[in-house]
């Protein structure tokens, strides 16, 4: 057993409003540079709906993710090694930026700047590509609350795998239509394609916290991440041409701060945690044969923090105790393996994604309201989740590889938790017999709605503090101000920044005593 | 010997090795952000698709021959009982026959590069400078090759003359009056050869040095620690972004 730790989230959809905060923050964070412009390392989604880019779950396509070969083992869906070698070229898996949408901006110098005439001026759209004028015709969210209607929205690679599947009629008929919101970041998988994929060796998931980087040094634009990722959560600086991706906000989360989407997120729906994963059996997990068994495989890996046997291996690899102590208080650990209500998506890519989320219950719930049932009675709920197959193989397909089991299951504790805390609201006697339909006990379903409705800040985020302490041990480690050549100004035999660096607490020191008024 | 011609084939081959050299290690030790293809694929993928492997696969066999043909003596090759004349012929036509792959590969890379818009914004004046020696020293180097075929002017065994001219210079014994006798164009060729290997560092022709074959050796997936995170050849950061160390 190697006891890896690794930083994970969790979204709850039934809280989603879709409402762009988490990517327009994130976006003013990490990508208002040029060459980023279509670059959303957060972005959210309307399902059913093409997702962004464009129908990116079409594997058939970009063959982002691993596939099993018949001798059990797992390789790239985009092939050998050798052949990606042979692909750098041109790779013929890459997207084209019309995948994604050409940027733009408006000529809005036009307006003030026009000469007085007839018409009033007008701000004219201008590409950021090749700074000509252009005509609009998509970017991201175009079928955003499934805007377009049925000829954008039955382009979802789901929908078209679920109509190929003829007990299951998909009517996308408006009126029958449910929708949700599916925010979407990089997945920090445990088995990250991308850095299989790229030849440089740029890419690499910290032993720290599983976060996974691009080394802007070491990448070299070969791009063979870009199509490995199923979730096409790699994206080309078309500028600098070098990829870059969701850092997981690393350097808020080393501080203790979450990331800008959670932090900021309108819906106060998202949860940052520990996981402590077994990282020898990683490998094992994703080569299972059975698809729908990757979801169980996947939470085998997570291991029990306050096993003692997982504890003592953990230390032995040097895990800190504080870090032990998050994870056992980690609230994506309690939703992920200790109530079993948030799922991985897209289990069968095979990456092992470490976002998992809560399936959203509204959907069936509004659909219940509106053919006049009382939505929130367990009865009605339990018979409403069976009856809308479409809506839960849907959603399936989405989380658990096509097993409408794992979800039923899922939303079953959902509405259980939705029943059994209405009674308490309003003052009836709670109904012990709910919580056992699912299998909880009355204690633990409590929790679990503390844990999703009441959502206190301090229990979303349980960010071990020792990211911080880690991080200054590590910076001074071994540097004391005496002894240390400090040259003139820091500056190598080539000038500034050449040789070996200085540490970050010598450099404040001295640029702080240049400052002090002589 | 004429001045010109010193500075020409015993000074200017240094002159390149130097640049090269101290060019590419000064690149990597300050600007190692800026070391990349610079891939276009991004906004056009079709012509490529075939435009771009042919250029570079044709390059990769121009550049195989060029290695066997400078560095391997005649004497060996006839050693081995190769003769003189087979030699030649199969240089000829498999030289011949990657060196037009690999003209008509950049001829089409261009095209694409001056009628796709947004390829064409994103190419910078370094890139054409560099084009421009690129071409010129492939097309030149297609001309030595007829040439050395007799197609143009006399027939022309280059292995009597540029090759040992090329190990005089390797071995800092530089003989520049091995290249008197050797016709135009050759001379042509080599000396433009010698002004792209000057620019060399410090165009995007540095994507050539990292060539990813250690991809094939190395284990699927890397974990790195926080500590050891390379920190040479970074650019000096700006005000406000310094590197923060662990
Ligand atoms: S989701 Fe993130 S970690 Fe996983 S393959 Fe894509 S970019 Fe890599
Ligand atoms: S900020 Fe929160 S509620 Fe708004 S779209 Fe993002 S995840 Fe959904």
């Amino acid at each position: 057993m190697k006891v890896m730790a690794q930083m994970g989230m969790v979204m709850n959809l039934d809280k989603c409003i879709g409402c762009h905060t988490c990517s327009v923050t994130c976006k003013q964070a990490w990508t208002n540079r040029s060459g980023l412009e279509y670059a959303w390392f957060n972005n959210v989604e309307t399902r059913p709906g093409q997702g962004y880019p464009r129908r990116y779950e079409d594997q058939e396509k970009a063959k982002g993710g691993w596939v099993r070969n018949r001798r059990g083992r797992i390789h790239l869906k985009g092939g050998s090694k050798a052949r990606r070698l042979l692909s750098i070229f041109s790779n013929p898996r890459m997207l084209n930026i019309k995948d994604y949408y050409e940027p733009w901006t408006y000529e809005y110098d036009n307006l003030i700047s026009a000469p007085l005439g007839q018409q009033t001026p007008v701000a004219r759209p201008k590409s950021l590509l090749t700074g000509k004028p252009m005509k609009i015709e998509w970017s991201a969210n175009w079928d955003d609350d499934l805007g377009g209607g049925p000829s954008n929205i039955e382009k979802d690679p789901i929908l078209q795998k679920l109509s190929e599947d003829v007990t299951t009629k998909v009517k996308l008929a408006f009126e029958e239509t449910f929708m949700f919101y599916l925010p979407r970041i990089c997945e920090h998988c445990l088995n990250p394609a991308c850095v299989a994929a790229c030849p440089s060796g740029a890419m690499y998931k910290r032993a720290e916290d599983g976060i996974v980087l691009v080394d802007q040094q070491q990448c070299r634009g070969w791009r063979m991440c870009i199509s490995a990722c199923p979730y096409k959560k790699v994206y080309f600086n078309h500028k600098t041409g070098k990829a870059e991706k969701c850092t997981m906000c690393y350097p808020r989360l080393e501080i203790g701060m979450p990331t800008v989407c959670s932090e900021t997120c309108v819906g106060r729906l998202r949860y940052l945690g520990l996981f402590l994963y077994d990282a020898d059996k990683v490998l094992e997990a994703a080569s299972i044969e059975d698809e729908k068994a990757l979801y169980q495989a996947q939470l085998d890996l997570l291991l029990d923090p306050n096993d003692p046997e997982v504890l003592a291996a953990a230390r032995a690899e040097g895990i800190p105790e504080d870090w032990l102590l998050a994870a056992q208080n980690s609230p994506v650990y309690k939703l992920a393996k200790v109530y079993k209500i948030a799922l991985p998506l897209h289990p069968e890519y095979r990456t092992m994604p470490m976002v998992w989320y809560v399936p959203p219950l509204s959907p069936i719930v509004d659909v219940l309201t509106e053919t006049g049932h009382d939505g929130e009675e367990a009865g009605n709920l339990f018979g409403a989740i069976n009856a809308l197959r479409v809506p839960l193989a849907y959603l399936a397909e989405l989380f658990s590889a096509g097993d409408i089991e794992v979800v039923e299951n899922t939303l079953r504790k959902l509405s259980a938790m939705r029943s059994y805390m209405r009674d308490i609201n309003l003052g009836r006697e709670p109904r012990p017999e709910i919580p056992e339909a699912v299998g909880m006990t009355q204690e633990s379903i409590y929790e679990m709605y503390r844990l999703l409705a009441i959502a206190k800040y301090e229990d979303r985020y349980v960010i071990p503090a020792a990211h911080s302490e880690q991080a200054r041990e590590l910076e001074n480690m071994g540097c004391s101000l005496d002894g240390v050549d400090m040259g003139e100004k820091f500056g190598g035999p080539f000038g500034q920044a050449s040789g070996n660096p200085v540490p970050v607490t010598i450099e404040n020191f001295h640029i702080m005593r240049d400052r002090q008024s002589k | 010997m004429s001045s010109t011609s010193i500075l020409l084939w015993s000074v200017l081959p240094y002159l390149a090795i130097g640049s090269f050299v101290i060019g590419l290690v000064w690149r990597y030790r300050f600007d190692k952000f800026s070391w990349t293809t610079r891939s276009s694929q991004i906004y056009e993928g079709k012509l490529l698709s075939f435009a771009g492997p042919m250029f570079h696969l044709g390059l990769f066999a121009v550049i195989g021959g060029h290695i066997v043909g400078l560095l391997v003596p005649q004497s060996f090759t006839e050693l081995i009982g190769l003769s003189q004349e087979a030699y030649h012929f199969g240089a000829v036509t498999m030289g011949g026959a990657a060196g037009f792959a690999t003209v008509i590969g950049i001829f089409l890379l261009i095209y694409r590069r001056r009628t796709t818009a947004t390829v064409f914004a994103a190419t910078t004046k370094n890139d054409k400078t560099m084009y421009v020696f690129l071409v010129a020293t492939l097309l030149a180097g297609c001309s030595a090759t007829l040439s050395s075929a007799g197609v143009i002017g006399d027939e022309h065994n280059y292995r009597e003359t540029v090759a040992p001219w090329v190990r005089s210079i390797l071995l800092l014994h530089p003989d520049g009056t091995l290249m008197q006798s050797t016709p135009l164009a050759f001379r042509i060729h080599a000396a433009i050869a010698m002004s792209l290997f000057i620019i060399w560092p410090f165009t995007r022709l540095v994507h050539a040095l990292s060539a990813p074959v250690g991809y094939i050796f190395r284990p699927s997936l890397i974990y790195r620690t926080r500590d050891n995170e390379s920190t040479t050849g970074n650019r000096k950061a700006r005000p406000g972004w310094e590197r923060i160390k662990y």
